[in-house]
């Protein structure tokens, strides 16, 4: 299926619906995750884990402006250079400039939310660098032409049979469904780019401001060779990613890896504080770290400090996404860092009805409910009038909403409280209350 | 929705209660306390239905009339003990405020009452068939009660208690998320109702109505016998009946 991450909410969420290939991935993949999550939590205190990882991103937040200046002087002073983005805009510039003035041809990357944020392999492209992913699935959804789909599992939305056949098509590999096979076929093909590569490209999972350290958590060892093979190393960080010390990034890789991916810890946790040195045996010649703002120090100005914690702010989602969830809460009590998603949705919500972007019947509907909510016996004439609505030939909105995939319930005779005081008035006929 | 649409539901509460040693006060005035509306963005609205809400609530906890809100439902339990801070917190509104604080510790939902407050062990009821239970998101998630539901059924004589399969996945209800995203919700409510079926139950058990009226809805829509029943009823013991009926009724 060809994904258009530019169409409409509405048309995006009909596809996926009517997509019965990729509700079996998804089935299968989140069945297995969950279950290995529950594992990895068994071993550990989970909810003091949580509160702890929590406290540390909250701190470093609240101290953000001299943490970041901490990290700065600390990355200069193990030989990076230092860049400074307010914007997308800004980022992509400056990591095209990296790139050409270091006479970069062939990019490698380490799979990265901060960097599909702002659209960076297109930039590179643009200007005729090549730019190959490198994490299984990212490559796997690069070769398919599509935006990863997850934020931790890329290419989630695909079924073992779907990756296979993309294989035999773009690669061609011949048929099979045994993953040990496509993905050695993928590695091998890899193996090369990472030793004709140029630069390398990674997000950032955590920045040390005391030692100066851009870590990536990988599972795949990909991440190892894109920060240490190429001759230039560019990451790309979001400033809510700095943390203070060495074992605050410590406990949040076990917080993240339990959590999000169910293992102890990650495979690979890679820890790049500068350029190779005198005496190393490896390593990049220029180490560059590019620190982004993009929205994130307005969204803790606007109170969505939380969502800072974790999210990047896309306005372009605002008039659709707040409303696309049951707010059944399993995204808070899953969070490593318990960020109440929840609220933040309600929140958001709220500042629609604000600013006048929800539906013109919807506000009069919720306004007569207000009124007749205020009044016990305006109450008792709205169910009256629901009563009745049972009986049109035709229903009204919203219940043709409802209607049109589920049956109405059977509307009674009596209100409960109707019933109550028939009851009441029972009683009383014999006593003398 | 209890009032309007299952009045047995709200007289099974009051039995239940009654059965196990409290006397029950209907509030005649009592409406809606605007969890739908604050779920939906419309603060504005939901705190003036909020506010009559305590307006009603309120003095009868003051005079000491009442010692304990009791609501077959945990959407509407959570709406007062934890979104009426939320609604409540901005300046200007620190009597409202107060006025929330003081119910939030004494507002339950049933079986967290009986279980936790009148510690209820034992039930008279009876269920002749078998029963699974599907966990509501807001007494779940909101007000972490699972156990209490959970002992109550497995003291039903005669039931047969099997698992449901994601049990504490959501059913996709979601208020107006029903109907503004009404496929999505669609969507959830069939993965629910296929574990439901594949779980062999006679009746799938749980402490929202409105969660019910979402899997009901589906359930009698798809041709499938088995129905979402309320805690209450099953407790109480009138279940059976209202299944059965509810069955023949459509057909």
């Amino acid at each position: 299926m060809i994904v258009d991450v530019g169409a409409p909410y509405r048309q995006r969420l009909e596809q996926a619906l009517g997509d019965e290939a990729q509700r079996t991935a998804l089935d299968r993949a989140t069945s297995r995750l969950s279950g290995q999550r529950r594992l990895a939590l068994e071993a550990v205190d989970n909810p003091r884990l949580r509160d702890e990882a929590r406290a540390i991103r909250q701190s470093a937040i609240e101290n953000l402006p001299a943490t970041l200046e901490q990290l700065e002087a600390n990355l200069t002073a193990n030989g990076c250079v230092v860049h400074w983005a307010r914007d997308a805009a800004e980022a992509m510039q400056i990591v095209r400039e990296i790139a050409q003035s270091s006479g970069a041809q062939r990019v490698v990357k380490s799979k990265s939310m901060v960097t599909e944020e702002i659209g960076l392999n297109d930039a590179l492209e643009r200007i005729g660098v090549d730019v190959v992913e490198t994490d299984l699935g990212e490559y796997i959804v690069q070769l398919a032409n599509e935006p990863p789909s997850h934020i931790i599992a890329p290419v989630i939305h695909k079924r073992v049979e779907d990756i296979s056949e993309l294989f035999q098509r773009e690669l061609g590999m011949p048929p099979t469904d045994d993953p040990t096979v496509m993905c050695a076929a993928a590695r091998h093909r890899l193996r090369k780019e990472f030793l004709d590569a140029d630069m390398g490209i990674s997000g950032c999972n955590f920045a040390i401001a005391e030692t100066g350290t851009v870590c990536i958590i990988t599972n795949e060892g990909n991440g190892r060779m894109v920060t240490s093979m190429p001759r230039v190393y560019v990451a790309v960080a979001g400033i809510e990613k700095v943390v203070q010390t060495v074992e605050d990034a410590a406990l949040l890789w076990q917080a993240a890896s339990r959590n999000a991916t169910g293992q102890s810890v990650s495979v690979y946790f890679s820890m790049s504080s500068g350029p190779r040195r005198p005496g190393h045996a490896d390593g990049p010649e220029e180490m560059h770290v590019v620190l982004l703002d993009n929205g994130r120090a307005r969204m803790l100005e606007r109170g969505y400090g939380d969502a800072a914690l974790l999210l990047a702010d896309d306005p372009t989602l605002y008039k659709e996404l707040p409303y696309a969830s049951s707010l059944c809460g399993v995204c808070r009590d899953v969070c490593p860092v318990k960020i109440d998603l929840p609220r933040l949705l309600l929140d958001l919500r709220s500042d629609m009805v604000e600013n006048g972007s929800t539906p013109k019947f919807e506000r009069a509907a919720i306004r007569a409910y207000t009124r007749s909510v205020e009044s016990p016996a305006r109450f008792q004439r709205l169910q009256n009038l629901a009563r009745m609505a049972r009986r049109l030939p035709v229903l009204p909105p919203p219940l043709n909403k409802w209607a049109r995939t589920r049956e109405l319930p059977r509307v009674p005779d009596k209100s409960f409280q109707q019933l109550w005081r028939d009851r009441r008035q029972a009683h009383r006929g014999g006593s003398d209350e | 929705m209890v009032d309007a649409l299952y009045p047995s539901v709200g007289q099974a509460a009051v039995d239940l209660l009654e059965k196990h040693g409290a006397t029950v006060l209907v509030p005649e005035k009592q409406t809606c306390c605007g969890q739908p509306a604050f779920n939906a963005g419309y603060r504005d609205e939901a705190r003036r239905m909020a506010r009559h809400f305590l307006d009603v609530f309120a003095p009868l906890v003051e005079n000491g009339e009442i010692d304990a809100i009791v609501a077959p439902g945990g959407s509407c339990v959570a709406m007062v003990t934890h979104f009426f801070q939320v609604l409540f917190a901005e300046p200007g509104h620190e009597g409202d405020r107060a006025r929330a604080a003081r119910l939030q510790p004494i507002t339950c939902e049933l079986t967290q009452y009986m279980v936790d407050v009148l510690g209820v062990e034992r039930i008279d009821a009876r269920y002749p068939g078998r029963l699974t239970y599907h966990a509501c998101c807001h007494l779940l998630r909101e007000l972490g009660v699972d156990d209490q539901p959970r002992a109550l059924l497995a003291a039903a004589e005669e039931a047969e208690m099997v698992e449901l399969s994601g049990a504490d996945e959501c059913c996709g209800f979601g208020g107006l998320f029903a109907v503004k995203n009404a496929e999505l919700s669609t969507a959830m409510g069939r993965r629910k109702t296929r574990s439901i079926r594949e779980s062999g139950a006679d009746a799938v058990v749980m402490n929202d109505v409105s969660c019910m009226t979402h899997i009901n809805g589906l359930l009698k829509r798809e041709g499938h016998d088995c129905r979402a029943v309320h805690i209450a009823e099953v407790l109480n013991g009138t279940a059976v009946e209202g299944g059965k009926k509810a069955v023949s009724d459509d057909r």
